[in-house]
Formats: structure tokens, sequence, C-alpha cells
């Protein structure tokens, strides 16, 4: 039982990461990647949010939207994407006045970075690959919580490159935005090793 | 040039969402594996970002501030839903590849930008013309890509054979590390950069100048 718990844990983490392997968060992945401080604090939310809105989500399909779920007939998946989003939003908004009230340390840390969670692909994302995959309740959990630890484990490690990188000699062009792409592509690579593992 | 040719044909070299912007670059890594999809994926978002840059700028007089993000969320969200119920429809097996990258559109950062950087100032009908006009930059960047791709990848134009296979016969020895997506980032990568050595306005400074005195330095000047 553990055992299943486990492989779910690690392959949202390394197999199939969220930010390497589906490219979700890919705007705020490279916007906030330039300083591992920042990119640290992101990182928790994205773990924080995730991690709360995809079991979530996960029971809101499992109880209304899913076919024959409310009364038998019934079949609400299609207006899943605005509650979803819905659901996302008020999350944040009340994750937000709770930090405010009770860590505010965490709260100014995360400063800006909260809102603009709501708009994050990463986060709708993990909610429709744990519809998707057909995942229960407590392995949805385990499912959010990895793909958070997954895409703020890729963005301390991207932030960490880039830091080093502005000490380079990049030509012109490449600049900035150009040499990032190469980097994550770089990246890649080394994550595309872990799609070796069996579970 | 007037101001309505301008507002639709600025995003597409000058401001592009995808290589000046950094908006929207999610889809462009993950769904442009073959030309086909891509394209799918480029009418679904050049529609949600024109309609509903349309939509949001009608009612942007009635949309109090506090609450506006909310507004243009929901209004995404239906158009999302419309598309990715219509092309279920007609498309079913192109709606399976595309997996979750449609309803992904919601949280699309172009959609979003857009509607919260021109709707909200502008009249209806030059903020479609913008959506239109962003539609286009991103699908141009995407239609790059995934003709590379599939070209060095699979032999293939359109599905349509130009390079024989080595597995069906032919000469071409296909690259498979073109049909991973790790292979996007650095065609995008190198496309910023070509844009940029068109476009030279569109380099970013450097936040530390590599000093010049160092030898290094002399013998290669620039």
């Amino acid at each position: 039982m553990l055992e299943a718990y486990l492989s779910i844990f690690i392959k949202a983490v390394f197999i199939e990461n969220i930010a390497i392997n589906f490219f979700l968060g890919m705007c705020t992945f490279l916007a906030i990647s330039k300083r591992i401080q920042p990119a640290i604090g992101l990182g928790i939310a994205v773990i924080v949010v995730l991690g709360l809105a995809v079991p979530i989500n996960n029971l809101i399909f499992n109880v209304f939207l899913k076919e024959d779920a409310l009364f038998p007939g019934s079949d609400l998946h299609f207006v899943g994407l605005i509650c979803y989003i819905g659901i996302i939003a008020a999350l944040v908004q009340i994750l937000e006045m709770f930090l405010d009230k009770f860590l505010p340390s965490l709260y100014n840390a995360l400063g800006v970075f909260l809102p603009l969670i709501t708009v994050n692909c990463a986060i709708l994302g993990g909610v429709l690959f744990s519809i998707e995959r057909n995942l229960v309740f407590t392995e949805s959990i385990v499912y959010g919580l990895g793909a958070g630890t997954g895409w703020a484990l890729a963005i301390v490690a991207l932030a960490g490159i880039t830091e080093r990188l502005k000490y380079a000699d990049i030509p012109e062009g490449l600049q900035g935005l150009g040499i990032t792409f190469i980097t994550v592509g770089l990246m890649c690579f080394g994550f595309l090793s872990f799609g070796g593992i069996s579970l | 040039m007037s101001k309505a040719k301008q507002v639709l044909l600025n995003p597409i070299f000058n401001d592009n969402p995808i290589a000046l912007q950094i908006l929207g670059i999610c889809s462009a890594l993950a769904v442009t594996g073959t030309l086909y999809i891509t394209l799918i994926m480029c009418v679904a978002l050049t529609t949600v970002v024109t309609l509903s840059n349309f939509f949001v700028s009608l009612i942007r007089n009635h949309i109090p501030t506090n609450i506006r993000i909310i507004v243009q969320i929901s209004i995404i969200a239906t158009l999302v839903m419309l598309v990715d119920e219509v092309l279920q429809a007609y498309d079913y097996e192109s709606s399976k590849t595309l997996s979750v990258f449609v309803g992904l559109i919601v949280t699309n950062c172009i959609v979003m930008g857009r509607a919260e950087a021109f709707a909200m100032k502008n009249g209806p009908l030059m903020s479609a013309l913008d959506g239109f006009g962003n539609g286009l930059g991103y699908s141009i960047i995407l239609i790059i890509i995934a003709v590379i791709r599939e070209f060095i990848g699979a032999g293939t134009f359109y599905g349509f054979e130009i390079m024989p296979l080595t597995t069906n016969g032919g000469w071409y020895m296909a690259n498979n590390f073109f049909l991973t997506p790790a292979s996007s980032f650095f065609i995008i990568g190198f496309t910023i950069w070509a844009l940029r050595q068109w476009k030279t306005d569109q380099i970013e400074e450097p936040e530390f100048k590599i000093s010049k005195n160092s030898l290094e330095a002399e013998r290669r000047p620039g």
C-alpha cells in the first residue's frame, strides 16, 4: 500500500516532472528563476497550493461532476474547467488571508507570487492530470504534493544555474531568455534519464 | 502605418508574445510534435484570445477593479470550454492527443495578459484585432518549431513523407531527439537568438559586463 503511494510520489517528482517533462508553469518558471531566494519561496507556495488544490478538485469531480455522480444520468463534466479554476482562485485567496493573519513572515516572503499562482498552469495542469488518470482521493493528495515538489526542485535548480550564468560571456542575442531556454533544454536531458526507472 | 494595422501586425515579430513577452510558453513546448496538432492548437488559441479580448473590452467599463481577474477568468474559461467541446465533437482523436493542453488555454498567460494589458483599456474592435495579432505571433513561433521537429524527427512535413526513413527502406535515419519535447527548448532558444539578431532592439542588457581588460577579451574583441 505504502509502496504504491511512494511510487506515485517518486514518479511525480522525477519521472513525470511537471515543469521539465510537461512544461507546465513555464512562464513563471522562466521569469522568476534569476535568483535562488524568490525561487525557493515560489517553489514552497506551489507545493502548498498543489497539495491542496489537487485533492479538493479531485473530490469535487468525483462527488459532483462525474457521470452518474450526483444522480443517475447526470453528467456535468463540461463545466469542469470553470469549477476548477474558481476553486483554485478561491483557495489562493483563502491561503493568502490565512498566511497574512497567522504566518506573516512566510506571507511577506511569498509576496506577489501567491496571487500569481492562480494563473500558473502547473496548478490547473496538476488538477487536470489527476482527473484524467482517475486517481482516487488519497492518491491525489500524494500526487499533488509530488508534483509540487518536482516543480520546486526544477525551479531551484534552474535558479542556481542562472545565478552562475550572469558571469558568463554569452553572445548578445542569446542573453537572458535565449540562454535560459537552452539551459532548461540541457536540464531536460538530465531529467530524461529518470525515464528509464520503472516503478 | 495606421493604428489598426500596427495593432494587428506588431505582435508578430516586433512584440512577439513568446519570444519577447514570455507569455504562453507551456503549450509552445508540449504540443509541437507534429504540424497538424500544432495547427489545431494555434486555431484554438487564436479564437479564444480574439473573442476573450472582444468580450472583456465590451464590458470593461462595468467591471469593478477588485474582481476583474475573476470576471476575466470566467469569460476565458467559458470560451475555452466551448472550444474544447467543439474539438471533441469534430476531431476526437486530436482532442485526445492534446489531452489537458486545450483546457490549459484558460491559464495560458497570453489570453490573461492581453485581456489585462490591452482589452481593459481599448475598444472592442481594436482589442479583437490585438487578440488576433497576438494569436498569429504565437502561431508563427509554434509553426516554426513544429515544422523543424517533424521534419528532422520523422522526415515528414504535415504527415507527407519528404525523407524516406530507414525503417521503411529509405535512407534517412530519424533523429529521435527531435521527437522528445526537450528539443523544443533548443529550437525556441535559437529562434529567439535569430529574431534578436534581426531586431536588435530586443536584446537584453547583461547584468554584468565582462571586463575588456582580460587577455581573453583582447584576443576576440566584441
